[in-house]
Formats: C-alpha cells, structure tokens, sequence
C-alpha cells in the first residue's frame, strides 16, 4: 500500500519533471533554432499575419470598451470627491501597467493560443511532424520557432495598439458623454504619466507575457496526446495554463517595477 | 491568399502599432523628442520642503516655465537646496523674486511658484547658477494642525 502510493508520487513527479525538460528543449530550439533569413523570412509573416492581424479586431474592440468602461466606472467615484480631472491618468494608467498587458495577453491566449495548440496537435495526430522528420526537415525550426517569434513579436504590438484604443475610448465616454474638460483630460495624463516608468515597463510586462503564452500554447501542442481527445484536452489546458501564468507573473513583475 | 496581401496586412499591422506607440509616447506621456530645450539653473534654499519632488513643475502664475532638477541638505546647515531648472524662453526674473513652495488643491501634489519682484537700476537679473535669497516654505498640514490645537487655549 505505502509502496503503491510512493510509486505514484514518483511516476508523477518524473512525468512532470520530464514534461518540463521537453518544454524547456521546445523552448531553446525554437528560440536558437531559427532558420535563415531567407527561408524563414516568409514563414514568419505568414505567422505574423495569422497570430497577429487576425487578432486585431478583438483587440481593438475590446480596447475601446474596456477603455470606455473604465472611464465610466472612474467618472462616477471621481465625482463625488470633485477630481474628475483625473479621469485621464485613472484611464491611462490603468491601461498603461496593468490591463493593456495582461488582458492582451488572456484574449491572445484564447484567440491566438488556442488555435496554435489545435494546429500542432493536429500535425502530430496525422503524423506530419513525423514525416518532416523523414524529410531531414526540422519540424522545430519549420513549425514551432516562426509561431514563436511570430506571437513574441505581435503581442507587444497589440498591446500598445489596445492600450491607445483604450485610452481614447475613455476620451470618447468622459469627455465626449460625460463632459470631462478635454484639455484636462490630456493634461492631467501628460502630468502623471512617465514614458520609462510607465509605458516602458508595460512593454516589458507584454513581451514577458507573449513568452510565456507562446511557450505553453507550442509545448501542449508539440507535447499533446496525439488523439482527438488529446488534442481537445491540450487546447483547453493552452487557455487555462497561460491565462493562471499570466495572472502570476504579472504580480510578480508589478511587485519587481511598482513595488519598490 | 496571396503572399502580397499578407505583407501588406502585416505591414499596416506594424504601422499600427507604430502610430499607436506614437500616441502613447507623445500625446499620453508627453515625451517630445525634441527634449524641453535649453534651460539655465537657478538655486534656493528651504527650510522645509514637504512633499517636494524631483522634477516637480515650476510655475510662474500658474504658467510652467520649468522644472524642480534635484533636491539635496547642505551639509552644514542642514537646510534643503533645491536645483531649479527653468527653460531659456524665461530667463528675466529680477533678483528680488521669491520662491514659494504650493500646494495645487487642498491635497494635490506640491510645486514651486516663483513671484516674480520689482524692478530698478539697482536690481540684478538671475543669472545661471543664482541663488534665489527670498524663499517660504511648504505648508505642512500636521504642522498647521498642531498649530491650531495648541493655539485653542
């Protein structure tokens, strides 16, 4: 019996060390296996185009509307202390550090994620990977590290295009609708925003995020259980595993930049 | 679809996100590249800052003209020195100007007001590197209240 369950906890705990040393070999080739310029440039905006641009609209509808929310939401406590002038750093704030990052980084988890778990679990279930491999072909530097780039690129981008978005949403709502003064709207945020401490450090807080997405969407993939019920399971871990890391990581790196 | 069309796609994408970081940089954040220009330095001495911080604005009726540069205690004295950078355009405040430390509202964040003095023949203009002599300090609010609570009876 006690023999029995030390057996599980060991099996358990290889499996997942295991796990985490395939992820992290995944992780180096397609960070250092990348193919040369003129092969992979291709490959990589093709990525660019399928993990980037289609994720536009979503971003910049949901930008717009959380960045109209907040302002809403601002407005109304604003108010009651008379500092509605404050409305602008409230909005650009917020979207700069926390939510322009992290809720990029979830909608990109399940828009973009998601779909790339799909598309290498389903390559490995119909044995194209294997095929590439007969074909001398390396299916790392073929098919994971242009995903890889591609996502590490954008998500920083679409970071800063939902930000933008967002903060002129909460123009539209506070200064259009509920009469916020325009000029203090811009002021006010220029006064309490700093380039360095704040958009910068949300860049970072974005490309650490598209690493962590990227990897965990490509390694469920390249490591699911070749079978559609496999697949089904590694897509829905995708979604759950980068949204619960970003949500950690980003406390970590609040804490680390605005903690101090 | 063509591999034309989705260069092009991806090329507005990154134009975007270009034009996006723009606004954020220059309309949020308000970094110009051009930089704030050429100013000059100016010096003064307080008994008690409060609140005052390092790039702190400098306001002339209300008006910027420049920008609190570093705070550091003398050593001997023990009193704050504040560096005053003020942009070139304002280089004509006569040396019997006074330099208060404000309050913007009742709780706001605290800023250095110049008043500008009077004007004669015997009157120097603040040069760089000048010591503004006239000076008040900040209004600390523990201090006001203790103020009023001793002062009661």
């Amino acid at each position: 019996m006690v023999l029995d369950q030390l057996q599980r906890m060991g099996a358990a705990t290889i499996h997942s060390v295991m796990g985490l040393g395939r992820a992290a070999l995944m992780l180096l080739g397609a960070i250092f296996g990348k193919p040369s310029i003129r092969k992979g440039t291709p490959l990589l905006i093709k990525q660019l185009y399928v993990v980037g641009v289609l994720s536009l609209l979503i971003i910049l509808v949901s930008g717009l509307f959380i960045g109209m929310v907040l302002a809403l939401q601002g407005y109304t406590v604003l108010v009651k202390f008379g500092a509605e002038q404050m409305l602008g750093p409230l909005v650009a704030l917020s979207l700069l550090r926390e939510l322009g990052p992290v809720v990029t980084a979830l909608l990109f988890a399940g828009r973009a994620g998601s779909a790339l778990t799909a598309e290498i679990g389903l390559m490995k279930a119909t044995e194209q990977l294997s095929s590439m491999e007969m074909m001398a072909v390396d299916p790392l530097r073929r098919i994971i590290s242009p995903r890889f780039w591609a996502g590490v690129i954008s998500m920083p981008l679409l970071a800063i295009i939902f930000t933008a978005v967002g903060i002129l949403g909460g123009h539209l709502v506070g200064v259009d609708w509920l009469g916020v003064d325009g000029g203090g709207y811009w002021s006010a945020m220029q006064a309490n925003v700093d380039l360095y401490q704040d958009v910068f450090n949300g860049i970072i807080k974005s490309i650490v995020f598209a690493f962590i997405v990227m990897w965990i969407a490509l390694h469920k993939g390249f490591d699911a259980v070749p079978t559609s019920e496999g697949i089904s399971r590694a897509t829905t871990e995708t979604v759950v595993t980068a949204s619960l890391a970003v949500l950690a990581f980003d406390f970590i790196l609040t804490a680390l930049m605005f903690g101090g | 679809m063509s591999t034309r069309k989705i260069e092009i796609l991806v090329g507005l994408f990154v134009a975007i996100a270009v034009g996006a970081f723009l606004i954020l940089a220059l309309k949020v954040a308000n970094t110009g590249f051009a930089g704030s220009g050429d100013t000059y330095t100016l010096y003064a001495e307080f008994e008690n800052i409060g609140g005052l911080k390092a790039r702190s604005p400098i306001k002339v009726g209300g008006v910027v003209v420049g920008r609190v540069a570093a705070i550091e205690l003398d050593k001997n004295y023990y009193t704050p020195r504040v560096r005053l950078e003020i942009s070139r355009q304002y280089d004509n405040f006569p040396e019997t100007s006074s330099v208060v430390i404000l309050t913007s509202g009742l709780l706001g964040e605290q800023y250095l007001g110049i008043q500008p003095g009077f004007i004669d023949e015997t009157v120097h203009i603040l040069k760089d590197g000048d010591m503004i002599e006239d000076t008040r300090s900040a209004m600390v609010l523990e201090e006001l209240i203790g103020q009023f609570l001793f002062n009661r009876d």
